[in-house]
């Protein structure tokens, strides 16, 4: 049988404010447990939330971003359920009118682009953590992270692969960090990913019992959490045997996912408005001046790539997914003028060193300004392709500041002359005389093969700085 | 609409409540009573009416990102019956 899975994301993403959702106590990443609970994140008799203006703006922008309805009112609910890491009893969050309605997000895919519906963003609180090793028997409790807002994002269950899940997830991951309303760091919790998948016989419309699965915190673990998971369940329901809701826990070590509780009913967290916040009401003029303020983002970015700069979807997509590797590019762009070759070199060469070095982009040791003076030299035929190369490798390990210092220090400069060239050409024919016996006694179409062995040869004696082109076009002169 | 004692004690175990055996019937007609109330409400026809989130005719008030708070974990934790390097100690919870 053939069968269709269904996933569905719930992401919860750290907004990066300095302070915490409802009070001024700091929110800091890695401080000493228990220095940044305040009493209010502790949920102290008689104390009173107040709302962060901050979470509020980057959660509209959000909204703002992914096309979506943001209503003038909004209001906060309490999900009751015990747990140590959640000392009021309840989490403040929000459910029957979050802040940020419906949207989409379109998720480039190698097919074309797929657009994944995005059900609401609600704002709410994040829980302390528990740590469960290394105390008697007992679990310690550090509540430093209570009271870090977070903006979960619901997408509709419309994702079909793990690869579109992912690409969802990227996708999610490149507007938060293009707002600038969260850093993203999954490995930090910045950004953490519940994945609902079920499956269903395809072409059936009815959806099957899902499994959520939670703690996956790496884009890399997300794809192979939800392959894992897929599997199980095709194999669980061809031997006869029936998925059942809960929540699963990923063990990458394992590479497998196994039972963690099952799912409490929904309604079993007795959700109701929270007493001590009031209704958010937005006014029009607000969200206005939210969304003239938003800077370019992926989407609009990857289509000014393939409509005014002719990129290939493909690339635009690569090079829009981050906000610097697009920034990096645009200037490169502005100053060699040729987008095309900016973008292979960009996408090629640049991110090729950059993995091969481990290295952030901002950590690359070639500015884009001296990227650019190279291209330059490649478009004004200075030099060629395998030469550029060079000069890249030499900018790279710091052999030379600009391009043209290399390109002199090296003497790599393009040979045009084509009377220097076709010295060289008379010297590699006379040299190999059986291989030009063969040329001429081949037919036509097996020609275009053989004609690489000499512009090989003619390079080599070069030392790569003849202009390919002009090889090329002198030896079918000469060859006849 | 009167509560089952199964439905009762749901209710008792989300909240964490212990239920005395002995307690369980009054409780139980107790809550029904309430549930009674509410359901002679739902005979208002509201329709026209917008749900309230909150009684008060106001809207929230926002506050400044800023921290204000400096926060004492000694002074805190005093009355915590367990801790240990800056931690809250709890009976273990397995996952």
């Amino acid at each position: 049988m053939q069968w269709e899975a269904v996933i569905g994301l719930e992401v919860h993403v750290q907004l990066a404010t300095e302070s915490k959702i409802f009070s001024g106590a700091s929110t800091r990443f890695g401080a000493e447990p228990n220095t940044q609970a305040c009493v209010i994140d502790l949920g102290m008799p008689g104390v009173l939330p107040v709302l962060n203006e901050k979470a509020v703006e980057m959660a509209v922008q959000f909204g703002l971003a992914v096309n979506a309805n943001i209503p003038q009112r909004s209001y906060f609910e309490r999900k009751n359920y015990f747990y140590p890491d959640l000392p009021k009893g309840y989490q403040t969050s929000q459910m029957a009118e979050p802040i940020v309605g419906p949207g989409y997000l379109d998720i480039p895919l190698e097919e074309g682009s797929k657009r994944v519906r995005i059900h609401h963003a609600h704002l709410e609180e994040d829980a302390g953590k528990s740590l469960h090793e290394d105390f008697h028997g007992m679990t310690g409790v550090d509540l430093n992270r209570a009271g870090t807002p977070l903006l979960e994002i619901v997408s509709e269950p419309e994702m079909n692969s793990a690869k579109e899940a992912v690409a969802y997830l990227k996708g999610i991951h490149s507007i938060v960090t293009y707002l600038g309303i969260s850093d993203g760091n999954m490995a930090e919790g910045s950004l953490r990913c519940d994945a609902n998948v079920s499956v269903r016989p395809k072409g059936q419309k009815e959806l099957g019992t899902r499994c959520e699965i939670k703690n996956v915190n790496s884009f890399r673990f997300v794809e192979k959490a939800i392959n894992h998971e897929i599997e199980r369940q095709i194999e669980l329901i061809e031997d006869g045997g029936r998925v059942v809701q809960e929540t699963r826990l990923y063990d990458p070590d394992l590479d497998e996912t196994r039972s963690m509780r099952t799912k409490e009913e929904a309604n079993d967290y007795r959700y109701f408005p929270c007493p001590d916040l009031l209704p958010v009401e937005l006014d029009t003029a607000y969200i206005q001046h939210l969304k003239e303020g938003l800077p370019e983002l992926p989407d609009q970015k990857r289509q000014r790539f393939t409509e005014q700069l002719g990129l290939s979807d493909y690339d635009a997509g690569v090079l829009s997914a981050s906000r610097a590797l697009a920034d990096y590019f645009d200037r490169v762009t502005e100053i060699c003028g040729d987008a095309k070759l900016a973008a292979n070199w960009v996408t090629g060469e640049l991110s090729a060193q950059l993995n091969r070095d481990s290295l952030d982009l901002q950590q690359a040791p070639v500015a884009p300004e001296q990227l650019a003076g190279l291209l330059k030299r490649l478009l004004d035929d200075t030099i060629n392709g395998k030469a550029a190369k060079q000069v890249f490798a030499a900018l790279w390990a710091g052999e030379g500041h600009t391009a043209d210092d290399i390109i002199e220090a090296k003497g790599l400069k393009q040979v045009t002359d084509t009377g220097a060239i076709e010295a060289i050409i008379d010297d590699v024919l006379a040299q190999n005389q059986a291989q030009v016996d063969q040329y001429k006694a081949a037919e036509a179409d097996k020609r275009g093969k053989m004609i690489g062995f000499f512009v090989g040869q003619v390079m080599k004696a070069s030392k790569g700085t003849a202009n390919p082109q002009t090889v090329n076009q002198l030896l079918k002169d000469k060859l006849g | 609409m009167t509560l089952e004692a199964e439905e009762l004690h749901k209710v008792a175990h989300l909240a964490r409540l212990t239920l005395e055996p002995e307690a369980v019937k009054d409780y139980a007609q107790a809550l029904s009573n309430i549930l009674d109330l509410v359901d002679e409400m739902q005979a208002i026809d509201t329709d026209q009416v917008q749900p309230m989130a909150h009684p008060l005719d106001a809207t929230q008030r926002l506050r400044i990102d800023e921290v204000t708070e400096t926060v004492d974990p000694e002074y805190l934790q005093a009355g915590a019956p367990a801790t240990e390097k800056g931690l809250y100690l709890v009976p273990r919870v397995v996952e």
